[in-house]
């Protein structure tokens, strides 16, 4: 967990295209240690911001410190110690998987004998040894992620930003990326995730913030926010009678009418759950504890983003 | 210009691409050892026997003789031109490599730089080889002769930034056909290659006067046979502002259109 040590201090950081605001006076601060994630729907302003961190994007207001250096005078000593995995695949089809990594440590000035050794212990780490030789091309995505993860940390960096490392992963890799992600966590490194899956970021991170329309909503620890915005029970009713529509409403307990189906949202699964099952709940019922995604879409809303 | 951040950093950026051109090194070599040959064959074999000889700087030149150094310079140009615009797009468009090392160190002055002076180097490799070919036909006299290798990386500078510039402007891969459409094919048939300059009239001069190709050309045919029509002082300032000119509206472009 956090060691009180700020990595990251963004104070009313905005980000601004023209006329539209991506980020808006947002204010966060990322100890050492800590991982980090930033949720949100597409278009929420998480890569503005990760732009901002690493100092690609100019801030359009307020100020951004990374190691307690100001981005936009101390960037280049910020990049040398931090790692970035992009969103998109930007590994270099050019090279071979070996000199993906060793060509990348060359921008950071690293000695020759250094990049090897570094090389060869990422590729062992992220289980890539036995496709050294090989093409970015012929690798699995599972496999070209982990090794645009092995490239982010070929500077030993003290922080280490990751845009949706497991989009588009099958179950199986994605999980592999989550255990190299865990070892990381333990060994004391700082991270900063995006995410769109909720699970991911509850399993990894200690805290998050979740954004939507460039603005920070609420954050906090994956538990608190559980806790606090969608209680720790939560029973789904699919097409619900008018009757246990009525009782949920006279009760006013916390809940959400969609089509077909009914959230409830309650820290008493005991009575309360009891009493569904028992009076309206023939048919189909689901009684499952409150997740990050209750509280994301509580706070974002169901409707399509784009 | 604010904030220009350049430092020898390029250099790594620079020796990716060799690395990346050392793998297909013998396809690399084979264009420029070939390419003077198929054009010495139709031109020398092929054409001269139509056009005879022609007067260059008061001397009268076999054809042959005559676009042998112009062979050098185009494929300067060519060289450079073609490896900054479709080879530079293709990196920072379809394999986001750029953007990959602006999360480095690295700054984009250092990226661009490194593109540029890449594109540089591939002129001075191909001219070399060029040279060798054409020295063999007697077309070259040395030591002179040498010098044009440093003068490749010269005028593959200008070459290459002027189509960073065009790469920093271009929307997509497929535009690239209206740069080279309305500025190499004119430069490679109106820069006194294939035809003396001085043949023109008075107002074509003018225009030739200001295509960096033709001031290449005349520095190329100043050293492998030590005659020339321009001022070669001149043609070489021409050259190294147009570059310089070029280096940072190259820059100035790929800022825009990069950082967001």
């Amino acid at each position: 967990m956090g060691t009180g040590y700020p990595i990251i201090e963004a104070v009313d950081l905005g980000k601004r295209f023209g006329s539209f605001t991506a980020v808006d006076n947002v204010s966060f601060r990322v100890e050492q240690g800590e991982f980090f994630g930033l949720l949100g729907p597409n278009g929420a302003g998480k890569t503005s911001i990760i732009r901002m961190m690493y100092g690609f994007s100019p801030l359009s207001s307020g100020s951004m410190k990374v190691f307690d250096l100001d981005i936009s005078s101390g960037w280049r000593i910020i990049r040398s110690r931090i790692g970035v995995c992009q969103q998109e695949n930007t590994l270099d089809p050019d090279l071979s998987v070996e000199n993906n990594l060793l060509v990348f440590a060359g921008y950071y000035r690293m000695s020759r004998k250094k990049a090897v050794q570094r090389t060869s212990d990422l590729l062992d780490f992220f289980a890539l040894n036995h496709k050294r030789k090989a093409q970015v091309s012929q690798l699995s995505g599972g496999m070209a992620r982990r090794l645009m993860l092995a490239r982010s940390l070929i500077n030993e960096p003290s922080l280490v930003i990751l845009d949706e490392p497991t989009t588009g992963l099958d179950p199986q890799s994605r999980h592999q990326v989550w255990d190299k992600l865990r070892d990381l966590r333990s060994r004391g490194l700082t991270l900063v995730l995006t995410t769109h899956y909720m699970e991911e970021a509850a399993n990894l991170c200690h805290r998050l913030i979740i954004m939507d329309k460039g603005r920070i909503l609420v954050q906090g620890s994956p538990d608190e926010l559980i806790r606090e915005y969608a209680g720790t029970s939560i029973v789904e009713v699919e097409n619900p009678g008018p009757d246990i529509i009525s009782f949920i409403r006279e009760k006013n307990i916390r809940h959400e009418e969609l089509v077909n189906r009914l959230i409830v949202y309650t820290d008493d699964p005991d009575s309360l759950g009891r009493v569904i099952r028992e009076r309206f709940c023939p048919k189909k019922c689901i009684f499952r504890n409150g997740t990050l995604e209750d509280v994301f879409l509580r706070l974002t809303g169901r409707e399509l983003r784009e | 210009m604010k904030n220009f951040n350049l430092s020898l950093l390029f250099l790594p950026v620079w020796k990716r691409n060799l690395i990346v051109y050392r793998r297909i090194w013998k396809v690399n070599f084979l264009v420029p050892l070939f390419e003077p040959l198929f054009y010495l064959a139709a031109f020398g074999v092929g054409l001269s026997g139509l056009i005879g000889d022609v007067v260059y700087s008061g001397q009268e030149l076999g054809y042959i003789r005559f676009i042998a150094p112009a062979l050098l310079a185009t494929a300067i140009m060519f060289n450079a031109f073609f490896e900054t615009t479709y080879a530079s797009f293709v990196r920072m468009y379809y394999q986001k490599t750029f953007d990959a090392m602006l999360s480095t160190p690295l700054s984009l002055e250092e990226v661009i730089t490194a593109e540029i002076v890449w594109g540089a180097t591939k002129s001075m490799l191909a001219s070399a080889i060029i040279l060798t070919v054409i020295s063999v036909f007697g077309f070259v006299s040395y030591p002179w002769g040498l010098m044009v290798i440093p003068m490749a990386f010269a005028g593959g500078l200008a070459f290459g930034s002027v189509g960073m510039y065009f790469t920093g402007i271009t929307p997509s891969i497929d535009m690239f056909n209206l740069p080279i459409f309305l500025f190499v094919t004119p430069l490679f048939l109106f820069s006194g290659t294939f035809f003396p300059v001085s043949g023109l009239p008075v107002w074509g001069q003018y225009l030739a006067a200001l295509s960096p190709l033709y001031h290449l050309v005349e520095l190329t045919r100043l050293l492998t046979m030590g005659r020339i029509e321009s001022n070669p002082l001149f043609s070489l300032s021409y050259l190294l502002v147009f570059a310089l000119v070029f280096y940072f509206l190259s820059i100035r472009a790929m800022r825009k259109r990069l950082i967001k």
